[in-house]
């Protein structure tokens, strides 16, 4: 994965410097990283990098983002145990557990009442 | 059930200034949008807007949506805001999931403002993590300050490809190159003549025809079309990109008024199907309006315009608005937008959007 600083926009001839605001750690696969508190999780991957969100059911073939605002589900991912959450819009917390999700994914750790 | 005179689904340009004109002429809003913030993709718009003093012309998008959201929390409207609208029933009532927990909500009056989707373009390669739409780029660069990579390439030359070109540049991307199936670039020149004077290279007639990689873009292979749009063998050109952004058109979402039961019309110029609406933006189903975006792909300008004239519209049918006053307030936002559209892309627009309407 390339360096965090590198894919920050810090300078900008509009948006001016980037404030400095507080981090949060996350789990992607089995790496902890920093993200910024707020942030959707796909910036905070795009931010180190990683650009493979998930593999598709039948041909196995990488996803990434497309839309990045919550319309095309190109970039779901099982996050803190719930398969295809949209990560575009999903805002990341302390402690969030993200994993690349393969096909449709599995409900990790969670267990239905029968009905 | 809750009930409410006016529901406004989408919190973008349309939606804001919908849900603004609505409470000052008296009516109970809520404003309902499923993303975490309101705002639409007004935030991630850093360009100056077109049209005169007016329109708001001159100021950036950004700064636009800030003052929405500033006068819709003084006008007292209600804002549900990480509320998604999953259903539209007879009787207007809405059925809306927030928190994993689904209620309902009973409207004497909805607006439609949900927007737009981008469009993808099919070429080997489409899926590959690094090809992303335009407004997704926008959306990573401008909102979360985040490069989606380090070198791309534009597919369009719209005016959606030419500015957001020039804002992966204000972030720190290089723009490789900019393509344009057309003979002629698509948008403003003024905007086309800002990237050449940056060095990028624009090529007209000239489409994708593969993105390569193996988990990711890695290069991208363009090609020359004919006056057919066929493509010319021999004049493939590989370039060693990791992104590749489309700026190939907005197709309104239109779900809603699907539910709804609207009649709807093809029109290529507006984006695809758009609802039927009057005038006053009505739909064909009485009381449900649409603004922005799924009343056919225009700018948020006119957007603005629209969601204000359906509000009238809706805050008139309700009595709250005397019909000389909703008249001339309904024909000043119609002027401003006449105007905004006094352009040769303007006048298409316009063009479609008449042949839409239906019979008051």
């Amino acid at each position: 994965m390339r360096k965090d600083k590198e894919l920050r926009v810090n300078e900008h001839p509009i948006l001016g410097s980037a404030e400095e605001r507080p981090r949060v750690k996350i789990k992607v696969d089995d790496q902890w990283m920093e993200a910024i508190e707020g942030e959707p999780v796909a910036a905070a991957l795009m931010a180190s990098g990683k650009m493979v969100f998930r593999y598709t059911t039948r041909l196995n073939e990488p996803r990434g983002v497309f839309c990045a605002i919550g319309r095309c589900t190109d970039c779901m991912m099982t996050v803190d145990g719930i398969p295809n959450v949209r990560t575009c819009i999903t805002p990341v917390r302390e402690g969030m557990v993200i994993l690349t999700q393969r096909g449709e994914g599995r409900w990790e750790g969670i267990s239905f009442e029968k009905g | 059930m809750k009930k409410v005179e006016l529901a406004v689904i989408g919190a973008g340009p349309a939606g804001l200034c919908a849900a603004i004109e609505g409470a000052k002429h008296g009516l109970q809003v809520t404003l309902i949008d499923e993303n975490i913030r309101a705002g639409g993709q007004l935030f991630k718009q850093i360009h100056k807007f077109f049209g005169s003093g007016v329109h708001r012309a001159g100021i950036r998008g950004v700064d636009i949506g800030s003052q929405l959201l500033d006068e819709t929390e003084k006008a007292g409207v209600e804002v549900m805001l990480d509320t998604v609208v999953w259903g539209l029933f007879e009787d207007k009532v809405l059925a809306l999931v927030h928190e994993g927990r689904s209620t309902q909500l009973s409207a004497e009056r909805i607006i439609l403002a949900a927007g737009a989707t981008e469009n993808a373009l099919a070429f080997p390669g489409w899926t590959l993590p690094g090809v992303m739409g335009a407004g997704a780029a926008q959306t990573m660069m401008n909102m979360h300050r985040v490069m989606p990579g380090k070198k791309a390439i534009m597919v369009g030359s719209g005016n959606v490809g030419l500015i957001v070109g020039y804002q992966l540049i204000q972030a720190g991307i290089k723009l490789e190159l900019l393509v344009e199936a057309a003979p002629e670039i698509g948008g403003y020149s003024v905007h086309a003549s800002k990237l050449a004077r940056n060095g990028v290279k624009i090529f007209t007639s000239t489409t994708i025809k593969e993105a390569r990689g193996d988990e990711r873009v890695e290069s991208a292979v363009t090609v020359s079309v004919d006056e057919n749009w066929n493509p010319v063998p021999g004049t493939e050109r590989e370039h060693e990109v990791d992104m590749v952004c489309l700026a190939v058109g907005l197709s309104p979402l239109i779900e809603l008024a699907r539910l709804a039961g609207c009649g709807f019309k093809y029109l290529s110029e507006l984006g695809g199907h758009v609802p039927l609406h009057d005038e006053k933006m009505e739909t064909t189903q009485p009381g449900i309006y649409v603004a922005g975006d799924i009343a056919g792909i225009d700018e948020a300008s006119t957007a603005m315009e629209e969601g204000r004239i359906a509000a009238l519209a809706a805050a008139e049918s309700l009595g709250r608005l005397g019909g000389e006053e909703a008249d001339a307030l309904k024909k000043s936002a119609r002027k401003r937008m006449e105007e905004f559209w006094d352009g040769s892309f303007g006048r298409r627009v316009k063009a479609s959007k008449e042949s839409l309407s239906v019979k008051e």
